[in-house]
């Protein structure tokens, strides 16, 4: 067994594991939407290793190299990045109604608020 | 690099300087998508992580403030989650096959094959990943176009909710895309 070959997806977890415990540690909810971006972007980074090939390049066919890298991760996570923003954006948006109605972005705050009605 | 700018995310109190780290994390790993030779995923990643989010961020915070309360500084039950959790992803990936190899599974399946040698005569593009994203998966680009059209639909209604100023972040939501 060979440490090398897995250190790039031992990276990924470790990224994977700030952003969930920003997600679950820290009570500010525009934080936690950061959070779920670096959760996010370690599972982007998860899949294009995946599709990496040592000595290829980029699947743009071209008469100069004969291996590319696998095109298939490229295109799922293109999709899911759109889709990420798209979700932080509705995100944003909610943390925005909640310090509206509750003047505070503050989880705690806004868990005594709910007792205290 | 990408775990330095992480790091200061989750150590920052000040949001605005959060959110400037976020957009230098989306900005590294974009590099790092080229270096693994996703060139397309990285200008994406530039584009959109770096440059959209930064900016619905920023809006956000002009709304909400941007001094993070003070709280005590590390936690130790979310911690422990955190570690067993990740102990527990770290074990789990020695089943993955090695980074790199060009033997691993992933690159013999016969739709990448087909992909690979069938894509450049039967769309006419050179570049790969843009035949598949049009051609091949259109219907998965059409999906992803439905969620877009949800979550602005969905960012509309609460934002026309709101009571006070005209000139909010929903504005910059809908010119973000």
């Amino acid at each position: 067994m060979n440490a090398v070959g897995f250190l790039n997806y031992w990276f990924v977890v470790v990224l994977m594991m700030i952003g969930f415990y920003i997600l679950i540690a820290q009570g500010n909810l525009v934080k936690k939407i950061i959070g779920l971006n670096i959760f996010q972007t370690s599972v982007f980074i998860l899949y294009i290793s995946m599709g990496k090939i040592e000595g290829a390049t980029a699947p743009i066919l071209n008469s100069n190299w004969s291996v590319y890298s696998n095109p298939l991760p490229h295109v799922l996570i293109l999709t899911a990045i759109v889709v990420g923003v798209a979700t932080s954006a509705l995100g944003l948006s909610l943390v925005v109604r909640i310090h509206e109605a509750y003047g505070s972005v503050e989880e705690d705050q806004i868990n005594e608020m709910d007792r205290s009605v | 690099m990408l775990a330095v700018a992480a790091l200061l995310v989750v150590r920052l109190k000040n949001l605005f300087t959060v959110a400037m780290v976020t957009g230098i994390y989306s900005l590294l790993s974009a590099a790092f998508f080229t270096l693994l030779d996703a060139v397309d995923v990285a200008f994406t990643e530039a584009a959109v992580g770096a440059g959209v989010s930064t900016v619905l961020m920023l809006g956000t915070l002009s709304l909400v403030g941007h001094q993070q309360k003070e709280h005590k500084t590390v936690q130790l039950v979310p911690l422990v989650i955190v570690t067993i959790t990740g102990l527990l992803l770290m074990y789990g990936i020695l089943d993955i096959p090695p980074f790199g190899e060009s033997d691993n599974p992933i690159h013999h399946h016969e739709t990448t094959v087909h992909y690979l040698e069938e894509s450049g005569h039967e769309t006419g593009m050179p570049n790969v990943v843009t035949s598949i994203l049009a051609s091949y998966r259109g219907y998965d680009t059409m999906g992803e176009t439905t969620v877009i059209f949800t979550a602005m639909v969905g960012v509309l209604l609460l934002m026309s909710g709101r009571k006070g100023k005209g000139s909010d972040c929903g504005e910059g939501d809908r010119n973000g895309r």
